[in-house]
């Protein structure tokens, strides 16, 4: 079998870290890129929305944080099953790597909220369905990044915060589903497949701002991750001979 | 192409400015200030790793 098609090599931290090295770059080139063409859409472009005037136009930072704050919940979760069902090294480092971005992307997207809230609803908060179990996704990552620290061993670190983001994987659907399953304040999707509510610059700028904000999350996640891997095979001939030879 | 006026305009958001400019300085404060973290998170653990190496190599050595 040739070897350069084997996916499996990368599972492995020795050759996943210059892979992931040599990716960093373009990951965060693209993050910019997509963002400035997102900004110049939304922010300079796109008209004004005939219901809430100027104001619609948090919806750019809005909608993308809200999506990658449960896109990034599910790849931890992705992780965590493969970490606990086949025990790979590299599982607990990619979910550990990816929470605190995950954990700011809920933050913004509750803020955000927030300051959309008010003037459209006229209250910065709401004990609503999506703005509830969007705040539970907050405390989770936070959780998860507690418990994580809070055990010195990294494997049983990385067991126990595994089995706490599959548990809490439950909410992930609450919070997309909680508009159409309860009667809330917030306003269903304004982007369906088939077709969409928007104009469309408004559309193309929330799209290209939640690829820049994906861009952004794997490029700050591998750099992270990246530091994980030399910590923990600090031991590993790979890490030393990476040490040496580095004087970054 | 361009929907504003004027630059006064811009800033003004339609009387929403408060709310818009709060929530995009925001974003763009943090996600600036996260990936100068990570680096300098980086920066300090590749350099702690490197004088552990050398502490034990110098300790076999002897």
């Amino acid at each position: 079998m040739n070897d350069r098609f084997n996916l499996y090599r990368f599972a492995s931290p020795a050759t996943f870290y210059p892979l992931a090295g040599r990716m960093i770059p373009w990951f965060a080139a693209a993050a910019v890129l997509f963002g400035l063409a997102g900004l110049y859409l939304g922010m300079l472009v796109a008209p004004t929305d005939f219901q809430q005037g100027e104001g619609y136009r948090i919806i750019f930072i809005h909608v993308p944080t809200s999506w990658m704050s449960m896109f990034i919940y599910l790849v931890m979760a992705f992780w965590a099953a493969i970490g606990l069902a086949f025990n790979t090294r590299l599982s607990g480092m990619m979910a550990q790597a990816l929470a605190p971005t995950g954990a700011l992307m809920a933050f913004l997207s509750l803020w955000t909220g927030a300051l959309w809230g008010k003037p459209m609803w006229g209250a910065w908060w709401v004990w609503d369905a999506r703005l509830t179990s969007e705040l539970i996704l907050l405390f989770l990552y936070i959780g998860y990044m507690a418990l994580v620290a809070a055990i010195d061993d990294p494997r049983r670190a990385d067991k126990a915060g595994g089995v706490l983001l599959l548990v809490g994987v439950v909410n992930v659907p609450i919070i997309y589903f909680s508009v159409k399953w309860w009667n809330t304040l917030h306003q269903g999707s304004s982007v369906n497949l088939t077709k969409s509510s928007m104009a469309e610059t408004m559309l193309w700028g929330m799209l290209l701002m939640a690829l820049s904000f994906w861009m952004y999350s794997i490029a700050v996640a591998l750099t992270r991750a990246r530091t994980l891997m030399l910590e923990r095979e600090r031991h590993t001939d790979w890490v030393k001979a990476e040490l040496a030879e580095t004087q970054r | 192409m361009i929907h504003w006026h004027s630059f006064s305009d811009f800033i003004a958001m339609g009387g929403y400015g408060l709310y818009v400019w709060g929530s995009f300085g925001t974003t763009a404060l943090l996600m600036t200030i996260e990936p100068i973290l990570v680096i300098r998170n980086r920066k300090s653990t590749l350099s702690r790793l490197k004088r552990q190496l050398r502490a034990e190599s110098r300790t076999t050595a002897e």
